[in-house]
């Protein structure tokens, strides 16, 4: 259909700054954050990733300006599902997180998206709840991750969205996030970590897709949270943690053929439960949908 | 008889008597309508039998000048040209009788033309003068268009040919209509017609015109599926069916081998012509028309919501709709958005749709018709919901939930959200009973048991309808799945249980072999034409050329991956083919490889198929034909068969739709010849010494040979032998190509019936192993075992293959075959004969005369000699004749049978052998490799290859691994090839009697 076309094709990145408020609430993987998160060193991280998408990918950055009153603005991912020219504005678990979205709303508006909200879909939306980062999209269909945070209403919100799509829900085993656990290696690749519940979700998706991917599995979950992007040049680009995150599994990224590897560090954001991709919302505006 | 009028008449007249001679004999005595009538009765029900089958499909297919032949065949014997003036004696006594005669005659014809088709067909172009010309035309509208057309056949009587055809097509429609019409305008007619019952048939089509036709009230439903086809000028119809509203308001398709009115049980004779199967690559079809249709029903899908879709992918779809119907947008109109307010196009259309949609419209400009018919189609088959049926059912805790039967396999969602998936290779077997629908699930890797998903329905009905819908499914889809190397495209082959049509892959081959013009179609939304090509839709039997008037714009269809603009129209159309060919080229490469590995002599040639053949198995009737291409692939296949023996068995066990082949392997070890293990084949001469094992193995292979060539052709042959077979409804045979998969029916007459649970086994055409059947109505089951019982008959080998199971190679497939059982336990009384001696016994040492047989595995020697293993289904049709059966007692004898008539003649008969070869070279290994095709009643043609593999050493040679290996390599060889039966023959001391 329309709308379909290989998983990769980016040319915006939407991101929001750190706060000062960073890590000042619960990030949802860790309980209680145990070490305390730098926040300079956090907005550091973030300015490598930022500078990374813009000067190695090539994307245009749209940076929102952060808020204090929102600590956790930061994860964009989790405010939008974005594919095609349709954003979907979800609803966080959390309702300090909702408003979030204000932003992110006017931001998608001006890059001419149509912006669908979860209320609006299909009258009542009670008890409704989907994150971005539960959301893994294939390029050719949705896998939402039934989590802690996201639940199946949310889920059926986004296939009524996104009607061209398969969406199917599958278990979050082995990690809070589904994102946490696997992320878009390539057009057709899925990196997932080889953790015994990750493996379980992989079974899952594999029993309930059409399509074939390839499978990269890497030794840490830390290292299974990439973000991919097909370039304006058409080079393949994947951001992945470096290997003081995650020693054991950058050889293994090493295989993708003719990639840049473009190591960048997560190690504050990910005290608080984030990944790579939580930092950014990914639009393909340039490309036609049709 | 007058002049002219008799000319007319006796154009339709001949036919009938020409047929039907006897019929002219007692026309003569009676004359009366009422014997017109009584012959009419009966015609009817022939020829709705063979009508539906051949007559009308076929005939309308074939050329007119083979139409001609056979009808002059038929006639000429008897009258040819005089004939048609007696009859128009005759006529002209009905005559007498103002109008009747023509009626009479014409159902008479229809009578003749059935019997005699396939001789018509031949001969008629040889008739062209002869009157018989106005009868060769469709079949099925003959009665009605001879009547109308007859006047002028006879004053064309070379010409009728294609006037004949060009009337047809272009008139068909109104012959449908006004044929009747004007039939009724006689009062004979009517009468008769009141005689023979006939029903007038609203059939909605997909642009939602109603199509008016009558049909006898006995018809069985591919008769009036025949004539809606016809009337749409449809060759690639097998992706379509006709649907009923049964008395729950549930719409039901219409089960082409079963009398129309059993199947509707009410007076409403509405039926609604719609898409059955949606073709996963549309691009893949050959023709606009069949694109064209596919689209109007995906418009209505994805009006209706059934097909759901998103904002713009809706925008965009419509957008091609726009530009099919109405052109190029012009600027200076406002009439787009009229049109789009007149399409309706969507549910939820509005401003801003249409905006859309003008916006898109406009970025299409310079498209055909045809290339936004295909642009259409390749947006509309991305979208997830495309080509899936959903059934509202209830999981195993009571949740409301949607079962998705599509392509690939079964489909569960929660909502809108798929929630688990079971595709085809997965599942084991679907059974019903009564309001649950059960699947039974292949183990996962880490799983070791078989597990059964159930599904509650809303009443039996449903889950009936259901299971139906996914037997279907699987049988269509299944062995066309890209997936693997199997051989699924080639040889691919439905479950014939249930599913009497062609498979996706057998019809993608009919339709890569549609020689005709682009048919002119009306675009009826906007009356735009799509083709102004060839003004007469002719259509050319000549395999020669493809080229017929494509224009640019079709062209793009024809190419499977895309719409390019134009200029590629030809080398779009021929993709298809050229895919095929591809295949088959691999398929012979793997195959030549073999040989050259086993054998030294040049690779055998596989058997030229007919690809007329297959493009007239279209309809139901010539599925032989069909048989016939398929035919042609399955050879391939079967030598890698032969070499995969020791694989297919495992192969078999997760496959779930695949060709088995046999693979006869002969191992004799010579105890005296002290040479090296070799690797031999001995396929063909049995050591001489023994006679009776050369006789029983020439008879296994033989059987073997049908065996094989009915399971790759099986499912066509079955599904042609359904619908050539009345009274035989369902084809339990036809589940041998699937190997695992069993799927359980229900017979559907029973339907009331709740507590069937009938499970068929994909793989094993052993059908008669239903137990459960007991409630299948008699007339099922009748035709079930009757069939393996011909088939035992015709083809003792099939019954042996099963009863091999013994083997103990065969048991694991065996054991998977839970229904092959009781075949089994029928056991042919050839091998019987043969079996006496099998395992067990020491042969080894013995170095007598009497060749032993030795399971690939187990040594023991049998004295008997042969034994064989079949993992495949025992005998599927009776079709396949035994007699048929090419013996190939020299190995470098290449012995080619042709049917006299492959077209029309191929119904009645079995199995008609067409091509035989054996290459044999010698060497210390000999193998001999044995094409055998056959021609099956449904127009389908199967190839075994056959291989024997010679290991000729010394007593210490072990044998076991010497076939093992020999096996192994062929199995490498043809990765796609299954074993279907490995015969182990040993011998000692006889070595220098074999003559291989």
């Amino acid at each position: 259909m329309a709308n379909v076309c290989p998983y990769g094709r980016f040319t915006h990145a939407v991101v929001r700054g750190i706060p000062e408020t960073f890590g000042t609430t619960l990030g949802d993987g860790c309980k209680n954050a145990e070490a305390s998160v730098d926040l300079a060193k956090a907005k550091r991280q973030f300015g490598c990733l930022t500078g990374a998408l813009r000067q190695k990918v090539g994307l245009q950055l749209v940076e929102i300006p952060p808020d204090p009153e929102l600590p956790d603005s930061w994860r964009m991912e989790d405010v939008a599902v974005i594919q095609g020219d349709t954003a979907l504005i979800t609803r966080p678990f959390r309702q300090q997180r909702r408003s979030e979205a204000e932003a992110v709303r006017r931001v998608m508006s001006e890059l001419h998206l149509t912006v669908v909200e979860m209320g609006d879909v299909e009258g009542d939306t009670g008890g409704a709840t989907l994150e971005g980062s539960d959301v893994l999209f294939t390029g050719r269909e949705f896998f939402v991750g039934i989590s802690s945070h996201t639940n199946r209403r949310g889920a059926e919100v986004l296939a009524d969205t996104f009607r061209d799509f398969a969406v199917s829900t599958v278990p979050v085993c082995g990690g809070a996030r589904l994102k946490n656990i696997c992320s878009m290696g390539g057009p057709d690749t899925i990196i997932i970590s080889n953790s015994d519940g990750a493996k379980k979700t992989l079974r899952m998706m594999e029993q309930l897709t059409d399509h074939h991917y390839e499978v990269l599995t890497v030794p840490e979950e830390s290292a299974a949270n990439c973000v991919y992007i097909k370039g304006p040049a058409k080079h393949d680009f994947l951001l992945h943690r470096p290997v003081e995150e995650c020693p054991d599994s950058v050889s293994a990224f090493q295989k993708l053929q003719d990639y840049t590897l473009l190591p960048t560090a997560c190690s504050e954001a990910s005290k608080l439960g984030a990944v790579l991709s939580s930092h950014c919302l990914l639009i393909d505006r340039k490309h036609t949908h049709f | 008889m007058t002049t002219e009028a008799g000319s007319e008449t006796e154009v339709k007249e001949k036919p009938e008597e020409s047929p039907a001679e006897p019929d002219q004999s007692e026309k003569p005595l009676e004359e009366t309508q009422e014997v017109a009538n009584a012959k009419d009765e009966e015609a009817i029900e022939k020829v709705k039998e063979k009508d539906g089958k051949e007559g009308k499909g076929i005939s309308r297919f074939l050329p007119t000048w083979l139409k001609k032949q056979k009808s002059q065949s038929q006639t000429s014997p008897t009258k040819e040209v005089p004939p048609t003036e007696e009859e128009d004696s005759k006529v002209t006594q009905e005559k007498q009788e103002p109008a009747p005669e023509v009626n009479g005659h014409a159902e008479e014809e229809e009578e003749t033309e059935e019997v005699k088709t396939e001789q018509v067909k031949e001969q008629e172009a040889e008739s062209h003068s002869n009157a018989s010309a106005d009868t060769e035309p469709a079949k099925e509208e003959r009665a009605e268009e001879s009547t109308e057309k007859s006047p002028e056949d006879s004053k064309e009587a070379t010409e009728g040919e294609k006037a004949e055809k060009e009337d047809k097509q272009v008139e068909a429609e109104r012959q449908a209509e006004e044929g009747q019409t004007s039939i009724f305008q006689s009062p004979l007619r009517l009468v008769r017609k009141n005689k023979m019952k006939l029903v007038v048939c609203h059939v909605t089509l997909l642009d939602g015109t109603e199509f008016t036709c009558e049909v006898e009230k006995r018809a069985k439903g591919q008769y009036l599926f025949f004539k809606v086809c016809e009337h749409l000028n449809l060759l690639e119809k097998d992706y379509f069916g006709l649907s009923y509203t049964d008395s729950h308001e549930q719409k039901c398709w219409l089960d082409p081998t079963k009398e129309i009115k059993r199947q509707i049980r009410s007076n409403n004779w509405q039926f609604g012509f719609s898409v059955k199967f949606y073709p996963p690559d549309p691009s893949l079809l050959t023709e606009d028309i069949t694109r064209y249709l596919l689209c109007l029903q995906l418009r209505e899908d994805v009006a209706s919501g059934r097909l759901p879709c998103s904002f713009v992918t809706h925008a965009l779809l419509s957008s091609y709709t726009l530009q099919a119907e109405f052109g190029d947008h012009e600027p200076d109109q406002a009439r787009p958005l009229d049109f789009i307010s007149q399409l309706n196009i969507a549910p939820s259309q509005n401003k801003e749709m249409e905006e859309k949609i003008l916006e898109l419209h406009k970025s299409h400009k310079g498209m055909t018709p045809a290339q936004a018919d295909t642009q259409f189609l390749e947006n509309a088959k991305k979208l997830s919901m495309y080509g899936v049926d959903l059934h509202h059912a209830k999981d195993s805790e009571g949740v409301d939930i949607m079962l998705g039967v599509c392509a690939n396999g079964l489909l569960v969602y929660k909502d809108r959200l798929r929630v688990n998936r079971f595709a085809w290779p997965k599942i084991l077997k679907i059974s019903y009973k009564r309001n649950n629908f059960y699947i039974k699930i292949r183990p996962g890797e880490t799983e070791q048991f078989e597990s059964t998903v159930g599904f509650k329905l809303q009443n039996h009905r449903s889950a009936k309808r259901l299971w139906k819908v996914c037997v279907e499914n699987h049988s269509f889809f299944r062995l066309s799945a890209p997936e693997p190397p199997t051989k699924a495209r080639f040889l691919t082959l439905g479950s014939k249980f249930r599913y009497s049509g062609r498979t996706q892959s057998q019809t993608r081959m009919a339709s890569s072999l549609i020689d005709r013009p682009a048919p002119n179609f009306e675009r009826t939304s906007s009356k735009r034409i799509s083709r102004s090509l060839d003004g007469a839709p002719m259509i050319s039997i000549t395999d020669a050329s493809n080229e017929n008037g494509r224009e640019p714009h079709m062209e793009l269809h024809s190419d499977s991956k895309q719409q390019q603009p134009l200029g590629a129209s030809e080398p779009g159309l021929s993709q298809d083919h050229d895919k095929t060919q591809e295949e088959v080229l691999k398929h012979q490469a793997s195959i030549s490889q073999l040989k050259r590995s086993f054998m030294e002599a040049p690779p055998p040639s596989p058997p030229k198929v007919n690809q007329w053949e297959n493009r007239l198995t279209s309809s139901p009737a010539t599925m032989r034909i069909q048989q016939q291409q398929v035919g042609s692939v399955p050879p391939t296949e079967t030598t890698t068969a032969d070499n995969t023996i020791p694989d297919t068995k495992e192969p078999e066990k997760t496959t779930e739709v695949e060709i088995e082949e046999t693979i006869v392997i002969q191992e004799v070890s010579r105890a005296s010849k002290p040479g090296p293990v070799l690797v031999a084949a001995v396929l063909p001469a049995e050591p001489p010494a023994e006679g009776e094992s050369r006789e029983c193995r020439v008879r296994s292979e033989e059987k073997v040979a049908v065996v094989e060539e009915a399971q790759p052709k099986r499912q066509e042959s079955i599904s042609s032998e359904s619908e050539s077979d009345e009274e035989a409804e369902y084809h339990p045979n036809v589940t041998v190509s699937f190997c695992h998969t069993q799927i359980p029916e229900e017979k559907e007459e029973d339907e009331e019936e709740e507590q069937e649970k009938i499970e068929k086994d994909m793989r094993k055409e052993e059908d008669s192993s239903v137990p459960d059947s007991s409630e299948q109505t008699k007339a099922e089951e009748q035709p079930r075992e009757a069939e393996p019982k011909a088939e035992r008959k015709t083809s003792e080998g099939v019954c042996q293959a099963d009863d091999s199971v013994s083997d103990p190679m065969m048991t694991p497939d065996k054991a998977l075959n839970g229904h092959a059982l009781p075949d089994e336990a029928v056991v042919t009384p050839a091998e019987k004969e043969e079996e006496p001696k099998v395992n067990g016994e020491a042969s080894v040492v013995e170095a007598q005369l009497c060749p032993q047989v030795i399971c690939c595995s187990e040594p023991p020697v049998v004295k008997t000699e042969m034994v064989t293993i079949s993992d495949t289904f025992a005998a599927q049709k009776t079709e396949i004749a035994t007699k048929e059966v090419p013996i190939v007692h020299t190995e470098t004898k290449t012995i080619t049978y042709e049917a006299a008539e492959l077209d029309g003649n191929s119904d009645k008969e079995p199995g008609v052998l067409m091509t035989a070869q054996t290459i044999t070279s010698e060497s210390l290994c000999t193998t001999t490799t044995t094409h055998i095709t056959k021609t099956l009643k449904g127009g389908l043609s199967e190839t075994r290859i056959e291989k024997r593999i010679v290991i000729t050493g010394d007593c210490d040679i072990d044998h076991d691994q010497a076939l093992a290996q020999a096996i192994k390599e062929a199995k490498e060889q043809h990765p796609d090839m299954s074993v279907t039966r490995v015969v182990v023959h040993k011998e000692t001391e006889l070595a220098e009697e074999e003559e291989d």
